[in-house]
């Protein structure tokens, strides 16, 4: 192991704002001739209007709307996702989770924020958090009673720990009343915490990302 | 490391706080230093389980003090003064040193965008025997790594079962500290969640986690 004291040291060194530390720090690899502002404004742009939760909106809606596709990423997630376009980045190794009327899957990362940012973006603020990261594992149900859903007792809650490079992604059930909706309709009604298996998706309140 | 990233079933860390129509970036220096993290990376002088684990050696109370971001503020300046790539007193500073070398050609938009699409894949295409198999017993090993692991510690000396073999992966515990990738496979492990936390839990209920061979036992 490296020297203790050689990282505090550098954690630090660092001074306290960090709009103005980032700002100073961009300069530098900029100046070393080590990154190109373009690049940072490439990735930037990807995340905040490409790569979201509409990517996994999609795929939800596929799989309600054809069966043969559902099999398919369920079996195979990886190339089901890719049919439609998605993959790379935090979405590498996919794993597909149904909930059913009698299973219920939530998906954490205990031990830092990993999350399938290639189907869903990047994570909100309380998937990062301590309080989620801490109490998911231990207490599903109380975290689920937050998020507004009471689970019965003969529900089965299965929690996914992403510890490994597998990102999972919840296959939320399809509400009733939405039978004669079109993949397009579908995918408006999937919402990135029911993706997270943190709610349900509903159809009186679809509309955000959220 | 045993810190507090290490956060499965602690308590006293509160209500989960949700915010409406969030955006991804609350200000613009979190996209910058966000975009930096990945771009630098394009440099190839550090990998994933590094970059995990130099937000881990932010010491604990400030890792519980600081924004997500600012811990990539952090993780960032270790990497890359460690690397060689940037110096403490450029940090500093904010300039670069009288004379270092400039490290031409910059990380330019094709390249950064390159590492998204194509991502990082973490399988490795070796041929090795599964040493468990779907359906098996297995225990996790109680062993407290000092450098970097994924065995997360709610789940070490756990009894669980073998869900499914998602294959051959880099072993983060090596990987992290330049040592190697020791591929090994990787198995989803189901855990009933009153194994882990007593009878208070659902009996129902179970924890899936991701755990490298090398963290389990036959039992």
């Amino acid at each position: 192991m490296s020297d203790t004291r050689q990282h505090e040291h550098d954690h630090q060194a660092v001074p306290s704002d960090p709009a103005l530390r980032v700002k100073a720090l961009e300069s530098l690899l900029v100046e070393k001739g080590l990154v190109d502002r373009a690049a940072l404004d490439a990735l930037v742009d990807a995340y905040e209007n490409k790569i979201g939760p509409r990517n996994g909106a999609r795929v939800v809606a596929r799989a309600w709307s054809d069966p043969a596709y559902k099999q398919r990423l369920l079996s195979n997630a990886d190339a089901a996702i890719a049919e439609m376009g998605y993959g790379g980045f935090q979405g590498e190794h996919m794993v597909v989770v149904e909930n059913s009327a009698k299973v219920h899957n939530l998906v954490v990362c205990t031990l830092c924020s990993c999350y399938p940012w290639a189907v869903l973006g990047l994570p909100p603020v309380w998937y990062k958090s301590a309080p989620y990261r801490s109490r998911a594992v231990i207490d599903p149900r109380g975290v689920l009673r937050e998020f507004g859903l009471e689970l019965p007792v003969d529900v089965e809650v299965r929690v996914w720990d992403s510890t490994a490079e597998v990102r999972y992604l919840v296959l939320p059930e399809r509400p009733a009343g939405t039978e004669r909706m079109n993949e397009e309709a579908l995918a408006a009604l999937v919402t990135r915490d029911a993706m997270v298996g943190a709610r349900k998706v509903s159809v009186s309140k679809a509309g955000s990302a959220g | 490391m045993n810190s507090v990233h290490d956060m499965g079933g602690m308590h006293g860390m509160g209500l989960i706080v949700e915010e409406k129509n969030e955006p991804v970036f609350h200000e613009g220096w979190e996209g910058r230093i966000f975009a930096m993290n990945l771009a630098m990376g394009a440099w190839r002088k550090w990998n994933l389980d590094a970059s995990r684990h130099s937000r881990e050696l932010i010491p604990p109370a400030e890792y519980l003090r600081m924004s997500y971001y600012e811990k990539w503020i952090a993780g960032l300046i270790e990497l890359m003064v460690k690397a060689g790539l940037v110096r403490g007193d450029e940090i500093e500073s904010g300039t670069p040193a009288v004379g270092s070398a400039k490290a031409i050609p910059a990380v330019n938009p094709e390249q950064a965008l390159a590492r998204i699409t194509t991502g990082l894949p973490a399988k490795r295409n070796v041929d090795l025997p599964a040493r468990f198999k779907i359906g098996q017993r297995v225990r996790t090993r109680n062993v407290h790594a000092l450098g970097h692991t994924r065995l997360p510690r709610y789940a070490r000396g756990r009894f669980g079962n073998i869900n499914r073999d998602h294959g051959v992966f880099v072993f983060p515990d090596t990987n992290a500290h330049f040592l190697g990738e020791h591929p090994q496979h990787v198995y989803s492990v189901c855990f009933a969640a009153r194994e882990l936390w007593g009878a208070q839990a659902a009996e129902k209920d179970s924890v899936y986690v991701d755990l490298w061979d090398e963290y389990l036992e036959p039992a």
